[in-house]
């Protein structure tokens, strides 16, 4: 259960009784928490407070280095970021989507990350440069209202939502940052004729906007709207907060499909820190067991590490299934995507 | 710029001290602007070329249209709901002055969400319409969307000036009307909203400005604005995000120009406040008024709350249920809870005195270097939290001094506060010294009274009021702002606002609400302790 800690961050060893950790961070470490070492580490987290803490709090404990953290929206903390520059506080900066990373990385802010903990994952989900790793998996997927359609009447591929028998009824988070990752790996894979075509069909077909999956799985869960592109994750969550008065449900394109992208959560380690060493710390702490089977547990992500299986109620992924997206290769492409999104008129209706 | 001596009608100098303070400060207020320039042209950003871009000449048609739309409902509501709350026998009107003032406090992200989720097909009041069999509601989006919404969270902008203002009003013009034979409704057009003008100008554009920086209401009502366009830009291509944040700054600053063109040709008000503020008789128009009133408050205060008592109820009883418990850690709630009511309080204070000096300088002195500073500090209003959080630390790093005492302090913090907000309480101070008839000071000095003793027993206690509604404007916006609480926050520190944020990102609605509850618990009582109760003791008792 997730149960916030009543713990502070900061390590707990200042006095000489034993400390324990409670709630969903002794789920991640039960032991006794070690003294503090006097390190500190800073964070800037675009992963939101309610489920990254109790790994941060299990992490200070376990390891005594005090964590402090800036929480904030990925691409606010990455604009941040770039005006602190080398005179930043942060360590470490955790981002929910590739696209803020590939823009530190195009402003040489980000070091490189101890190779011990890059091979903690696979190839395709770090950096060949050494950048970043990811430490969790967000696969693409459609969700619908279940009260609108039955599994065996959905598409297999987001080409098919362009036909006539969706018109009005698909959402799209045509500016939200996991989308336009995804729509520039769409581009990147199929060029951007493709790419731009399908996306003026789908605003040809009425397809709907809306600022981000959230807001999707939400309305998608009213019936407002019949079925949008969004990342598998925010169902579960609303899922779990809005019980069976919830009327949605994820549904998988074919695993072939550039629909099932698999987008990562990625880490990275400041181009100015000083601490690299507890930094390097943190991230191999984030591919540990313990918080790999956290991620896949609590917080219904794919784990990218440890061997960690995604729980049961997540589809496993499949070989076919094409890889997570390739940042390094990104580099450039947000620009020209932006524009075509802006273009296509789908921003306004 | 501003000639060595200046001398208003009245023959004043200008105290050169309080000139070069007004300069100062209109420098500090430029920080974000000077910040959008110097990066704009740094990163090589073409505005001229982009203006005239499909790209953005739409969204920036969209944001006007919104704009003027949300002023106008403003204006007409912001008044309405003060004259007919401080000038009238209205019932309960001591309960709607706490009341009506609220709406400030819900970030609009949240207010938007809360009337999406409510209203729209599947909600909470679609589903008690199907009960009484009434069918789907039409889906709140798009301009109407945007516009209910900020106009519900944005007439306190204009009813809290123009309320502290009609407070004000010798009661005797009315009467004097109403002896005349005009009715009410009379009264109020003839005496009331000649000399309310100004503050409703003010106010008004204020909301003018304020729309035109929102984000959270129209990204979720997808009416697609400037900020989006900027927000969109900024990782993907910085240029064009400066460029148009650049555009926006332009667009608010001839908007101020604008504005003080017209004011300057309404009547200056009269000065003199006196002890009772009128109360007129609705009579037969009593329960119409007091039906409007109960509508607004319902729409603009508790249809929101309602919503968040609904999302933590839904909490709660998931928790004794067979969801996913609560994780509200109240210890951390508390804190959170502590951290917004300090800097909330001291950010509204500190505000109020910063822009005193530029109201003296615009009331009294009627100075150039004056109306400049006025004109910097309420352009700034229309620019972005996030712009303004950025520039803040932008100018942290432009020096090792700078960066040494201020760089992850809560001095930096008030600071941005002042520079995001000051704007609010710089109307009102305008008011506020205009109101002080020179002929008290005129006899004070001839009695000998130095500077500084007029200044406390003369300006403050005439002034009170209205700067109070000045620091009441500023407290509830900082007590909701977010991305400044955010970004430029020492680190491990949150408000209500960033942990309600972070909650409803990741659907931890219930969470979301109950700290929403909490929020509006707090302005609650601090609107009573601070404005409401504070204005009594200032302008006498109430007549019954």
């Amino acid at each position: 259960m997730v149960i916030a800690s009543a713990l502070a961050v900061s390590a707990c060893g200042s006095d000489s009784t034993p400390r324990y950790l409670d709630g969903a961070a002794a789920g991640i470490y039960g032991g006794e928490c070690a003294g503090s070492t006097g390190d500190e580490i800073a964070i800037y987290s675009g992963r939101t407070e309610n489920l990254i803490r109790p790994v941060l709090d299990a992490f200070a404990c376990e390891k005594g280095i005090d964590v402090a953290v800036r929480w904030g929206g990925s691409t606010d903390l990455a604009l941040l970021l770039a005006e602190e520059g080398d005179r930043t506080a942060a360590d470490v900066f955790l981002s929910r989507s590739p696209g803020p990373v590939g823009f530190l990385e195009s402003q040489d802010l980000l070091g490189t990350i101890d190779t011990e903990v890059l091979n903690l994952v696979e190839p395709q989900n770090r950096s060949a440069s050494g950048t970043w790793v990811g430490f969790s998996g967000r696969k693409r997927v459609l969700v619908y209202n279940i009260d609108s359609y039955a599994p065996d009447e959905l598409p297999q591929s987001v080409f098919d939502l362009t036909d006539e028998r969706f018109r009005g009824q698909v959402a799209i988070p045509a500016t939200n940052g996991s989308f336009i990752d995804w729509f520039t790996v769409f581009r990147d894979q199929y060029g951007s004729d493709v790419a731009a075509e399908w996306l003026s069909d789908m605003v040809d077909n009425d397809a709907r906007y809306y600022p981000n999956n959230r807001s999707i799985v939400e309305a998608a869960g009213r019936g407002e709207i019949e079925m949008g592109l969004v990342n598998h994750y925010y169902q579960y969550q609303e899922a779990a907060a809005e019980g069976d008065s919830h009327r949605a449900s994820n549904w998988d394109l074919a695993d072939d499909d550039i629909g099932s992208l698999l987008i990562i959560t990625a880490a990275t380690v400041t181009a100015s820190s000083e601490r690299t060493d507890e930094a390097n710390e943190l991230l191999s702490y984030l591919l540990s067991e313990p918080v790999q089977r956290y991620f896949s547990e609590e917080t219904f992500e794919y784990p990218l590490a440890a061997g960690v299986q995604p729980v049961d109620i997540l589809p496993p992924l499949q070989a076919l299934e094409i890889g997570s997206v390739d940042f390094d290769a990104l580099g450039g492409g947000f620009a020209e995507t932006t524009a075509i999104v802006e273009a296509s008129g789908i921003l306004n209706q | 710029m501003a000639t060595t001596t200046q001398a208003d009608p009245a023959g004043r100098k200008t105290p050169a001290l309080l000139r070069a303070g007004g300069l100062v400060l209109a420098f500090v207020f430029a920080f974000p602007g000077i910040y959008l320039t110097y990066r704009a042209f740094g990163e090589g950003a073409d505005p001229g070329n982009l203006l005239f871009s499909e790209r953005t000449l739409a969204p920036l048609w969209r944001t006007l249209k919104l704009a003027a739309a949300v002023s106008a409902g403003s204006l007409v509501m912001g008044t309405g709901l003060a004259w007919l709350t401080h000038r009238t026998d209205l019932p309960g009107r001591r309960i709607w002055r706490v009341v009506l003032p609220l709406p400030l406090v819900y970030p609009t992200f949240l207010g938007a969400a809360a009337f999406i989720r409510t209203l729209n097909p599947g909600g909470l009041a679609n589903d008690m319409l199907s009960g009484v069999g009434v069918g789907t509601t039409p889906e709140l989006r798009g301009f109407f969307g945007a516009w209910l919404v900020l106009l519900l969270m944005c007439y306190p902008y204009v009813y809290i000036p123009v309320a502290a203002r009609l407070r004000q009003l010798p009661s005797s013009l009315e009467e004097s009307a109403r002896l005349l034979g005009d009715s009410a409704l009379a009264a109020f057009w003839r005496i009331s909203l000649p000399h309310a003008a100004t503050a409703i100008g003010a106010g008004t554009l204020l909301v003018f400005l304020y729309t035109l920086s929102d984000f959270g209401a129209v990204q979720l009502m997808r009416y697609d604005t400037l900020t989006r366009a900027i927000a969109t830009n900024h990782l993907a291509d910085p240029p064009a995000a400066l460029a148009l944040s650049l555009m926006l700054l332009v667009l608010a600053a001839a908007v101020v120009l604008a504005e003080r063109w017209f004011s300057r040709r309404l009547p200056d008000g009269s000065r003199a406040s006196g002890p009772e503020p009128a109360t007129l008789r609705l009579g037969r128009w009593r329960p119409l008024a007091t039906a409007a009133v109960a509508v607004a408050a319902f729409a603009g205060v508790g249809a929101p709350l309602i919503a968040l008592v609904d999302w933590a109820a839904g909490g709660v009883a998931r928790t004794f249920g067979d969801g996913r418990p609560l994780t509200v850690d109240y210890s951390r709630v508390a804190d959170a809870t502590l951290n917004t009511l300090w800097v909330s309080v001291v950010a509204a204070i500190v505000a109020v005195a910063a822009v005193l000096p530029i109201a003296f300088l615009v009331g009294r002195y009627r100075s150039r270097a004056g109306w400049i500073a006025h004109a910097v500090v309420i352009s700034t209003f229309a620019v972005p939290g996030l712009l303004i959080a950025l520039s803040m630390r932008f100018w942290t790093l432009r020096s090792d001094i700078a960066f040494t005492l201020f760089g992850d302090t809560f001095a930096l913090l008030i600071f941005a506060y002042i520079v995001r907000f000051g704007s609010l309480a710089m109307g009102v101070s305008v008011v506020a010294v205009r109101s002080v008839p020179d002929r008290l000071h005129d006899s004070a000095r001839i009695l000998g009274a130095g500077p500084l003793r007029r200044f406390f027993t003369i300006d403050m206690p005439l002034m009170g009021p209205a700067l109070l509604a000045g620091a009441g404007l500023v407290l509830l916006s900082v007590m909701k702002e977010l991305p400044i609480s955010l970004l430029i926050s020492p680190l491990g520190f949150s408000t209500l606002a960033t942990q309600i944020f972070g909650s409803f990102e990741d659907a931890f609605v219930a969470e979301a609400g109950l700290m929403g509850v909490t929020l509006v618990a707090m302005s609650f009582l601090l609107t009573w302790f601070l404005v409401v109760r504070r204005q009594e003791q200032v302008s006498g008792p109430e007549r019954r």
